[in-house]
């Protein structure tokens, strides 16, 4: 549960006045809160971290990151529904 | 040198572990705190590359494993009412409590849900009216805005049925417990990245500066545990004893503010149990008195749980660096992560299960 995953911002709307983001993990897709990173734009990548962001992150860190995750497996085991039968 | 190829980097991955083994004249012992960063070291078998002096002793730092039992024993006779819709992370489930885990209770029939995020708790209250929804809130510093925000949204969208269950547990105070117990080796610390990530690096100069032990927040990518290694046995070697940030991409020295804020609002300091440590001073959070009617320890009477742990598990002793998982004469035999004794068995990031699954059952 500790992971934090760097995401891109796809859009960002207002949801029972709370900032929320549509967030792009390298392929997945998720509603994702950005009260805590409230000036974060489309198009820019910040760290998710049970659905919040709490920082930003430049892009080429945040790729960077996207790709070692992605071959160790560790965004299946993050977004899929682990410890469900 | 064996795992190399693994990193997504290996000339930076060589440079790195060059420089360390050139660095070093005596052997070290360093603490990581964070059960991400265990769980990166044992992966990638970064503990075998390092000059044979070091040491790494793997540190509290993965909530599932600390939560304490007397909280996992109150979770499960919460989600085991029949009203109860009882919402948590999903490596919440297989944690034993005294008797069975949460998903024994979802078994017998109690309505027990993993959730992504923890909105998605306060969701389900909305969309259940007539059922009482119960978060488990636990977690370091890194999870607490989150939990704190569901209190928050809660009490706007005027929510009766939704409750928080909070065990969160902080760093900063855990260190200082460690330094102080009686039979500490450790000498450096490898700071929880994502921790300072929301806190900041402010509460570490005096902690560095009071036990005369470098502190050097890290990352828990391969690369990053090498740098972070690197910048504190640079440390040792010169005599020296600061707080040094090797995360820069992802924490700022001042935190958070938005973060910090909320959890200000919403939480307050307590004295907290850590499974396996005992009772460390000032290292939880609480819901503030002014969220009160959001605290599911007072909205269902389970204050008087009766807790057991098995006599067999060491996870203490594993937790606080005195013992490495396969001492422990359990370890892979009657306690495993499909039948695990204690909790650093179950969740991924706990060291017992990061030896398990990464080939250290020689
Ligand atoms: S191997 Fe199992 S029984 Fe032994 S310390 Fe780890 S969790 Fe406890």
């Amino acid at each position: 549960m500790c992971l934090a995953v760097p995401g891109r911002v796809l859009s960002v709307v207002e949801t029972d006045g709370t900032r929320m983001a549509e967030v792009d993990f390298g392929g997945v897709r998720k509603d994702v809160c950005l009260e805590y990173v409230p000036d974060a734009t489309v198009g820019e990548y910040v760290i998710v971290h049970v659905g919040f962001a709490i920082q930003r992150l430049d892009e080429e860190s945040a790729i960077r990151t996207l790709a070692g995750f992605a071959r160790l497996g560790l965004l299946n085991e993050e977004f899929g529904e682990r410890g469900t039968p | 040198m064996k795992y190399l190829d693994e990193f997504s980097d290996p000339d930076l991955a060589a440079g790195l572990l060059e420089q360390i083994h050139a660095s070093v004249t005596r052997p070290w012992a360093l603490m990581e705190v964070c059960g991400g960063q265990t769980h990166s070291i044992i992966r990638h078998g970064i503990d075998q590359l390092l000059p044979d002096g070091i040491e790494m002793i793997h540190g509290p730092g993965c909530p599932v494993c600390v939560t304490p039992l007397e909280t996992i024993d109150r979770a499960l006779a919460i989600a085991a009412q029949p009203d109860v819709i009882f919402c948590s992370f999903g490596d919440m489930l297989r944690v034993p409590g005294s008797g069975r885990d949460l998903f024994t209770v979802r078994s017998e029939g109690g309505d027990v849900r993993v959730v992504y995020s923890p909105l998605d708790a306060v969701r389900l209250a909305r969309e259940n009216p007539d059922r009482e929804v119960v978060f488990f809130g636990i977690g370091f510093e890194t999870t607490a805005p989150a939990n704190a925000m569901t209190v928050r949204q809660a009490r706007r969208l005027g929510l009766r049925n939704f409750s928080l269950l909070v065990s969160h547990v902080l760093v900063p105070p855990a260190i200082a417990a460690i330094m102080e117990a009686p039979r500490c080796r450790v000498q450096a610390f490898l700071a929880a990245g994502h921790v300072c990530s929301v806190m900041g690096t402010g509460e570490y100069p005096p902690l560095a500066a009071k036990y005369r032990v470098p502190i050097v927040v890290t990352g828990f990518e391969p690369l990053d545990i090498l740098e972070g290694v690197r910048q504190a046995v640079g440390q040792l070697e010169a005599g020296r004893h600061e707080v040094r940030n090797a995360y820069p991409r992802a924490v700022r020295d001042e935190g958070n503010p938005a973060a910090m804020a909320m959890l200000r609002d919403v939480f307050e300091v307590t004295d907290r149990t850590w499974r396996g440590i005992g009772m460390i001073p000032g290292s939880g959070w609480r819901l503030a008195e002014r969220y009160r009617e959001f605290d599911a320890e007072h909205r269902f009477a389970v204050g008087d749980v009766r807790t057991a742990e098995s006599p067999l598990c060491r996870s203490g002793e594993v937790l606080q660096g005195l013992l490495k998982p396969d001492e422990c004469a359990a370890f892979g035999t009657r306690c495993t992560p499909r039948n695990p004794l204690g909790a650093t068995m179950v969740s991924s990031e706990g060291a017992c299960a990061a030896y398990y699954a990464y080939r250290r059952l020689s």
